[in-house]
């Protein structure tokens, strides 16, 4: 196999002919300009590797999937051939430390590479904005114009015009990825900052209010569970391969855990565990909570001890000082609380749909087998009230005694061990301002009209920070304000400026008009629908064609041991493409602080010196950076399972939680101080807009969720060819749902609402809820003449209305109708 | 002669991700359409109404990971009139490329649906059981790929020594046809062909 096919397939192919893109260009009326030669793949020929010799290289599987695998890859006179798996050798796999095996995903990277897609010349926008023309330019003029642009809106707006946008594209990498970026805008005076995720804001911002923390048992302690209950979460998807979630799931149910899911849907890890399936409405899971609470104190089957020592507010007694008399979760529960309304499973039977004999059946499975984890995942709050969910959660975990024990977990997703490494030094932000990364369109329509009461805006952030998630300290500081509207934003690898934002079409409007923020510049590896948003692009490397280090994410999802990994540079960057580090260099000299920038580090390898000595100031084992590039793989030794809040259990006096009273506060004071109702003290189910009792339902009947696809990271991968045809896009709709529209399975269809249309494949399952449908995110967004999205974008269809707390993307909570095409 | 070669899938371990059918293109080129392993999608089961409630009354779904069975009666080799399909020792049933006229007949024949018509080299194809490799003391690909170890190789009888001998769940086709070298763990869903209750429910087969 010298040759590479698909390679050669794409020495014939231009961007001009990507099928998609002329459908696009098409749609928005102007002809294609992009400028490109048809010396596709060239540069790959050159070579890293000694002509002849077949190489073996570890490049990491890193994009916004959370798991990055090790991807071994042969690679031969400068052509990438194929993926194998983790090298290391399978007698050296140890329960507590697998071969990270990659998913589907990582086993198509070299199809990304090679993608016919490939973003080759830096490119300026020549048409409207959005409306598909670029021309090519040289880098030169590219990082002339950003400069001079960036040194304009500076002199013009000042740095508070200046946005980093929400993306991680390319991410948990270094050195490049964001943190270059940052620190030359940074140094150039600064940039509003974002805090929260698209991903789980809501979970950010509002665990603390209940735990302090944001901390759950190891991944790999689940195999200590007797009884699992997943709540929303499809670990086989989101995390599919290696040593992750979905690996330590399969573990447990093949040593006969039992697994039950609640989830509208049928899912892999459903499937795949052998779990029952409880069936849910979208957006009902407190009622759920509720009623099982509420069965389990009338039954007597709950942990009174530990709730009496361990909790602030779960029943009157343990209320905070100044609380109001019946404002405790058990009167809630017991029909004392502001509504009078008891919480029986009957009540929860009509809201969720689960029959209130199982609700019962439920409450008092995982009040008796233990240890029993109770795991909530991203999904459930990614929706209309989501905080609500994610404070609920850990109440079942303590009641059932199971939190803080082997086996057991917080409630909250796993957590636990990483490998630590130094990192890009971002200097302090001296731009103070930093907005819920969900807000950004109102950042550019009304930034400087923002408030800390109402959009939530905060103090300076430097990117995601979960715990930067404080609505107290933001609260004190009520006079903030943001001096500009966003005029300049820099988009770094990422797809939330058209596709993974909410509401396409509104998006879309915003943007148009370039007079609101005048400049975007786009760094990428092929187009997206953000890209062709942008008004510069400039051509990123792939992780095949750079040096980087890689590490894993450290919400313990690998269970408590973690590795770090030498991402190989096996070919060179294709075409034109630059990595980071050069860009922002390039940048730093134009803007006039190029040294200060640099601070010593004369070539990549000198920042990813600083970033070993960061690990080895934590890890005296750690090689140095010439024996880890030769090793490729670092791992830590797997110790025992982490335990998530041992030592609060054991002594919650010496131990305190990070909440005001210590305790898990199920009452929080903070919350109730804000006296806003969708905020509420304690969790407190409240019916959505657009879920399953809005009287819109009788326009709009179905339920639709954006779900994550097993063949995509969000939107990476949406351009490999293999993985669109092993999971085709479509739309999962109810055997009966579909059978009432004459709809049968593979039938094309038409899904709308008020803010957009899309045609789509109908997937006709019993795998899903009567009244519930699912788009899986990340499809690029592929509007026709009509402006009818044709590729299936979930995002079309979806609300730009934030959660009431953290701001965050309501993702799951969409009404629609659908119809045979 | 050697041991005839054969492929093993449990089924409890699949989650139907296709990591298999990945890795199996990125090892062998292969286009779009072209899908020399497949995993097919079952599902069985409805929903109900139950006191005004509706309910799913066993809904279930399994996946099945399947490509050439290098069948022990290959039904293809007999049909194809320029005898480019061969058999070797081992049990690997390759076609020569050079002798194909792509007449398709063997992918008519073949209950599997195992050979696969390359549109751009004009020839039919299918899975060789990664051979290369094999010859060289390696796993194929897929078999590698498992995410969840749910696929392993070698041997027809040391597998079956090792995991039984079902090889028909559904929708796959009654052995008794081809005969062919691989084994199944089912799981407790698990239908076999003869009494599948279920459909297919792959797109991209309808
Ligand atoms: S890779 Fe494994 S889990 Fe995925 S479809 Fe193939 S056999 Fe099933
Ligand atoms: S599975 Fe089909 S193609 Fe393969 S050997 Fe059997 S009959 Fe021939
Ligand atoms: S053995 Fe090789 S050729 Fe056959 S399906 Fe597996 S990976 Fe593909």
């Amino acid at each position: 196999m010298t040759q590479n096919n698909f390679l050669t397939k794409a020495l014939n192919d231009t961007v001009m002919t990507r099928r998609s893109f002329l459908k696009w260009s098409a749609a928005i009326g102007g002809t294609a300009a992009l400028a490109g030669g048809v010396d596709y793949g060239l540069k790959a020929i050159e070579g890293a590797a000694a002509a002849g010799e077949e190489q073996t290289l570890t490049v990491g599987c890193y994009h916004n999937c959370g798991g990055r695998c090790i991807l071994a890859t042969k690679v031969k006179d400068g052509t990438l051939l194929r993926i194998v798996p983790d090298p290391t050798p399978v007698e050296e796999e140890t329960p507590e430390s697998p071969r990270a095996i990659p998913c589907l995903r990582g086993r198509a990277q070299i199809r990304r590479v090679y993608a016919p897609d490939r973003l080759k010349y830096p490119l300026k926008r020549v048409g409207k904005r959005g409306e598909g023309k670029f021309e090519r330019i040289s880098w030169e003029e590219a990082l002339d114009t950003i400069a001079s642009e960036m040194k304009r809106i500076k002199d013009t707006y000042g740095n508070e015009a200046f946005y980093f946008n929400y993306a991680w594209g390319v991410t948990w990498n270094g050195p490049d990825g964001s943190s270059i970026i940052q620190r030359m805008l940074s140094m150039f005076g600064g940039y509003v900052g974002y805090y929260g995720t698209y991903s789980e804001a809501a979970y950010g911002v509002a665990m603390p209010y209940i735990t302090g923390g944001y901390v759950g048992n190891s991944a790999d302690d689940i195999v200590n569970s007797k009884l699992v209950l997943l709540l929303g979460d499809n670990s086989l998807v989101t995390r599919a391969g290696g040593d992750n979630g979905g690996y330590w799931y399969m573990k447990a149910a093949e040593q006969g855990t039992k697994f039950i899911v609640v989830d509208p849907i049928m899912t892999e890890t459903v499937a795949a565990t052998q779990a029952e399936w409880i069936p849910i409405n979208p957006g009902t899971d407190v009622a759920l909570i509720a009623a099982m609470a509420y069965v389990m104190v009338k039954e007597n089957l709950y942990d009174k001890e530990f709730m009496a020592t361990h909790t602030a507010g779960f029943d009157e007694n343990t209320l905070p000082e100044g609380a109001p008399r019946n404002s405790s979760y058990m009167a809630y529960i017991m029909g004392k609380g502001y509504d009078k309304v008891e919480k029986t499973p009957e009540w929860a039977a009509v809201i969720t749909g689960i029959p209130a004999e199982r609700i019962a059946n439920l409450a008092r499975e995982i009040a008796s087998i233990k240890p029993c984890a109770i795991i909530q995942c991203w999904g459930p709050q990614r929706r209309a009230y989501g905080e609500q969910f994610v404070r609920a959660v850990p109440i079942l975990a303590a009641m059932t005694g199971n939190f803080g024990i082997p086996g057991g977990n917080t409630g909250q997703l796993p957590g636990g061990g990483y490998c630590p490494m130094g990192g890009i030094p971002v200097p302090p932000n001296p731009v103070q301002v930093s907005i819920p990364c969900f807000m950004w369109p109102d950042f550019v329509t009304r930034g400087t009209d923002m408030t800390v009461e109402k959009d939530y805006i905060r103090g300076a952030s430097t990117g995601w920070s979960a715990t930067a998630g404080d609505t107290t300290t933001a609260q004190e500081n009520k006079n903030l304000r943001l001096k500009s509207n966003m005029k300049f934003m820099w988009n770094h690898g990422g797809n939330c400026i058209i596709n993974q934002h909410a509401d396409v079409n509104y998006t879309r409007k915003v943007l148009e008009d370039d007079s609101k923020l005048e400049m975007i510049v786009t760094v990428e590896v092929g187009m997206t629908p953000s890209t062709m948003y942008s008004d510069i692009i400039l051509p990123g490397t792939t992780g095949f064609e750079v040096d980087n280090i890689i590490t894993g994410e450290g919400h313990g999802i690998k269970g408590n041991h973690a590795w770090a990994m030498y991402n190989h540079k096996v070919i060179e960057p294709m075409f034109e493409a630059k990595d980071d580090v050069w860009i922002a260099e390039q940048l730093a000299d134009r803007l006039g602080f190029g040294e200060d920038f640099r601070d010593g580090h004369l070539t990549r390898d000198d920042w990813m010196k600083d970033m070993v000595a960061g690990a080895q100031s934590s890890l005296p084992d750690f090689p140095s950076l010439e024996e880890f590039k030769e090793k490729g793989i670092y791992k830590t030794k797997g110790g025992k399972p982490f335990v998530g809040f041992e030592a609060f259990r054991a002594d919650p006096v010496a131990n305190p939680l990070g909440t005001a009273t210590g305790k898990i506060e199920i009452y929080s004071p903070v919350l109730a101080n804000l006296k806003n109702e969708e905020i509420p003290p304690i969790p407190t189910y409240i019916p959505e807009w657009e879920g399953v009792s809005d009287p819109l339902r009788e326009k709009y009947p179905l339920m639709m969720m954006t779900t994550h696809w097993v063949a995509r990271s969000h939107s990476t991968f949406e351009n490999v060819d293999i993985l669109r045809e092993a999971h085709p896009q479509c739309i999962w709709i109810n055997t009966l749902d579909a059978e009432a529209r004459g709809v049968k399975n593979g039938d094309m269809v038409k899904v709308y609402n008020d803010r957009g249309v899309v045609h789509i494949p109908a997937y006709v399952t019993n795998r899903i809820r009567p009244g519930t449908t699912n788009i899986p995110q990340g499809a690029h967004y592929t509007p026709n003449a009509d402006g009818v999205d044709t590729r299936g974008c979930g995002n079309t269809l979806t609300n730009y209305r934030p959660t009431p707390m953290a701001k965050g993307f309501t993702a799951h909570t969409n009404l629609v109708q659908v119809e045979k095409l | 002669m050697a041991k005839q070669l054969a492929f093993y899938v449990d089924i409890n371990k699949c989650s139907g991700c296709k990591a298999c059918q990945i890795a199996c293109k990125d090892r062998s080129n292969l286009p779009v359409g072209v899908r020399w392993r497949k995993v097919f999608q079952y599902e069985g089961g409805e929903w109900v109404d139950q006191n005004g409630q509706m309910i799913p009354s066993s809904v279930y779904t399994y996946s099945v990971s399947s490509a050439c069975m290098h069948c022990k009666k290959p039904i293809c080799m007999d049909v194809c009139p320029t005898s480019a399909i061969s058999k070797r020792n081992d049990g690997i049933v390759l076609i020569n490329a050079d002798m194909c006229i792509g007449c398709r007949y063997c992918s008519w024949a073949c209950p599997y649906g195992a050979p696969q018509f390359n549109e751009e080299l004009n020839v039919m194809t299918k899975c060789d059981m990664c051979q290369d490799l094999v010859d060289k003391g390696e796993r194929p690909a897929c078999v590698e790929s498992c995410p969840y170890r749910a696929m392993d190789f070698g041997p027809l009888d040391e597998i079956r020594e090792k995991y039984g001998t079902f090889a028909d769940p559904a929708p796959l086709p009654d052995p008794a046809i081809t005969e062919p070298a691989v084994v199944y763990k089912p799981n407790k869903i698990t239908k076999s062909s003869r009494s599948g209750d279920g459909r297919l429910m792959n797109l991209e087969e309808l």
